[in-house]
């Protein structure tokens, strides 16, 4: 069966609007030596790289595998490149894992990254593919429907949405990386910011941020310093276009979810995981993502968020680091995920650190609601 | 690697009849029929693990790949990755899934339309953004400066041109080029006959584990090795004549631990072929791409995985015991996966 494989470093860069001080290259690798720095090793110590970043429309570099090797380390290695839409940086951190989990590398470097800034990602986002459903008004265009409607099943009050986004605000407050840190926010401020797409706010939306974050994952044996232990692993997609898949807690999410918990022996998530790093790019993904997760019944995952139990001071804190809402390099953001989850686990989440949490989600979903990359990572070994 | 792998092989390989020319189909109906080629083969409906390789940069949009699945049948949603590199890495990613050891099969696909854009400058976009792009390189100035390096000679160009298009004229799959090659230079070196023609095609591959594979294939093609590596991007810092990746790769995917009766290389350029042949060490009597090879039809993103299909046809078919294929990626041979396949 599979070996054990522990995140035994994680490198993050400051998340912002624009890093004008760096070319991509040395954004990649500023991530990446901090990851080395946490694990106590070099790039020589490495056997491998895989690398993982949403469209290469961002930056107009086709396939920048190529030109990172040399910032990487790579060259003499074998290197990977991801790419799953918006759920990529959890699937490269899958795709690393599996190299070590297969016995085939005893410590893979894992990256993602995007440089927002270098283009438009509105445009980028804008597919023309011929005779196929078009994504042209952006991606909370996309997502607006979806949440309208969960909040008709749901019959969720319209201010929840407001506080994830002044609930994840104010967890960035105590993030250093995080792109958006606002001083004073509250649901007023949220509430006075236009409407981007009914019934998503300006506030209601993640960012374009510049940003790149790396782990370095071992095997048993390979392992130094503070290893956060992986419990389980999954990936799950279903077509974009399937008549009568539900967009709104897609099967796709339950499945991976059911995979993962099964794989980590979690039957109550609400109880037994001590703190989730949820991708959550606009507000109202949070109750959609607490049902679709098991962690609130249909229907209820809107009251969940409305009694606090996600803050961070709540039972079961959601995104403690802020979340998307306050950092969204895209190819990073699932891996962030991933990495603050293993950052809880470890103890080593600094002021945003949740007291004594032994055992973690990491998730990242993309595409139309279609893709879902999870794991739970555990301070003990599994 | 750390420990003895799982066994895994290629237990089914289907193709589309490569075009020069866009045909009309939209991606996911160039790949359909050949997900529902190796699924009739295999008789599976479904996989333990899915991967697949394509660039949004051929199709000029972004998340190009995600159209595909609608083709794979992902209903009830299957565990599924893309790379976005050649479906050879995807085979590579699910190899790796493979030796898990808790799923037992999996589907992998490549696809790509290069005639929907302008290819040599497309891939111009692969290099360095910022000391390489704006120089304006395009794919055949950067693999004449690869040629000029080797210095190989015109009469061994031409003949391997000549063999591949004679080749490809016997693969139903492969573009049907004439027999006199072009006068006149592509860029100096490179005639026009070295350089691999614009395609569009697909390709997928069945892998299955152990005793699986005896069930679903009479004749397996067992992966006894696969290993790839990249070296450094920019051009002034390698030697263009060698691949020491290559044969990095070919080393640790075990090519020299026995004959190789025929070796698929992922050479898109004439020259290619001498310097992937010495790096992989081949004697003299491997048969080289009887497929024709890229030379006579290559799909991009789906040609490094043809390769490996058709090292494993051969010995599906009996006519090979061992054979390599071998795929390739970035610019000037940058980085290569090497595949052993026993029978």
């Amino acid at each position: 069966m599979a070996e054990r494989c522990a995140v035994i470093g994680v490198g993050q860069t400051r998340y912002t609007t624009k890093r004008r001080d760096v070319s991509i290259a040395g954004l990649v690798r500023e991530a990446a030596l901090r990851a080395l720095e946490d694990a106590g090793l070099t790039f020589k110590d490495l056997d491998a790289v895989v690398i993982g970043k949403a469209p290469d429309l961002f930056e107009g570099v086709m396939m920048p595998e190529a030109y990172l090797a040399d910032a990487l380390g790579a060259a003499g290695k074998p290197m990977l490149r991801v790419h799953t839409a918006g759920s990529v940086g959890g699937s490269t951190a899958l795709v690393g894992a599996g190299l070590i989990q297969s016995g085939v590398h005893e410590r893979v470097l894992v990256v993602g990254f995007e440089k927002q800034s270098e283009s438009n990602a509105t445009w980028a986002l804008s597919t023309h593919l011929p005779f196929s459903s078009s994504l042209v008004v952006g991606a909370g265009g996309y997502f607006a429907p979806h949440i309208r409607e969960y909040m008709r099943r749901s019959g969720a009050p319209g201010h929840v949405g407001a506080l994830v986004a002044v609930k994840d605000r104010l967890n960035a407050l105590k993030n250093p990386y995080a792109h958006l840190r606002i001083p004073g926010i509250d649901r007023a401020m949220v509430e006075s910011t236009p409407m981007l797409w009914e019934p998503i706010r300006y506030l209601e939306s993640c960012p374009s941020s510049d940003g790149a974050c790396a782990i370095v994952l071992s095997s048993e044996q390979a392992a130094t310093g503070t290893p956060a232990w992986v419990h389980g692993t999954a990936m799950r997609s279903e077509p974009l276009s399937r008549a009568g898949r539900d967009t709104v807690s897609p099967q796709a999410g339950k499945d991976c979810a059911a995979d993962v918990y099964r794989q980590a022996g979690v039957t109550d998530p609400r109880r037994q995981i001590d703190v989730a790093e949820v991708y959550v790019p606009f507000s109202w993904y949070e109750p959609m993502w607490l049902e679709n997760l098991g962690f609130a019944a249909e229907g209820e995952g809107w009251k969940v968020t409305e009694s606090g139990a996600t803050a961070l001071d709540g039972d079961i804190p959601w995104n403690p680091s802020g979340g998307v809402l306050s950092s969204n390099p895209i190819g990073a953001s699932g891996l962030i995920r991933f990495a603050e989850a293993a950052l809880q686990v470890r103890g080593m989440a600094g002021e945003h650190q949740v007291d004594g949490a032994r055992l973690a989600l990491g998730h990242a979903y993309g595409g139309g609601a279609q893709f879902f990359a999870m794991w739970i990572v555990g301070r003990e070994k599994p | 690697m750390s420990r003895v792998a799982r066994e895994v092989a290629i237990v089914a390989f289907a193709q589309t009849r490569h075009t020069a020319h866009d045909t009309g189909l939209s991606e996911p109906e160039l790949i359909l029929p050949v997900i529902e080629e190796v699924k009739a083969l295999t008789g599976q409906k479904r996989f333990g693990f899915t991967c697949s390789g394509s660039c949004d940069y051929l199709a000029g949009a972004p998340f190009s790949f995600v159209s595909a699945l609608d083709a794979v049948g992902a209903w009830p949603p299957i565990s599924e990755s893309h790379v976005e590199m050649d479906g050879a890495w995807a085979l590579y990613e699910a190899w790796v899934r493979l030796q898990h050891g808790d799923v037992d099969t999996a589907l992998v696909y490549g696809f790509g339309k290069s005639s929907q854009g302008d290819l040599r400058a497309i891939m111009t976009l692969q290099l360095d953004p910022y000391y390489l792009a704006p120089l304006g390189l395009d794919q055949l100035s950067y693999a004449a400066l690869q040629a000029s390096a080797l210095g190989a000679g015109r009469a061994e160009l031409d003949a391997i041109a000549r063999r591949s298009r004679a080749d490809g004229r016997r693969n139903p799959y492969a573009l049907d080029l004439p027999e006199e090659l072009p006068d006149g230079y592509a860029v100096e070196p490179l005639k026009a006959s070295d350089v691999a023609p614009i395609t569009d095609g697909a390709a997928a591959v069945v892998l299955a584990a152990g005793d699986r594979a005896r069930e679903l294939c009479a004749t397996p093609a067992w992966i006894t090795g696969i290993a790839h590596r990249i070296e450094p991007h920019y051009l002034g810092l390698r030697d263009l004549s060698r691949s020491p990746s290559a044969a990095d790769a070919g080393r640790a995917a075990g090519v020299g631990k026995g004959p190789v009766d025929v070796a698929e290389l992922h050479a898109q350029f004439a020259h290619e072929e001498p310097i992937l042949r010495r790096a992989l060490d081949l004697p003299d009597d491997t048969v080289i791409n009887p497929s024709g090879g890229p030379l006579a039809a290559n799909p991009v993103m789906a040609a490094g995985l043809i390769r490996l299909g058709e090292a494993a046809r051969r010995i599906h078919d009996g006519s090979a015991r061992r054979t390599v294929g071998h795929a390739a990626s970035g610019p000037c041979l940058q980085h290569n996966l090497v595949t052993v396949l026993e029978a």
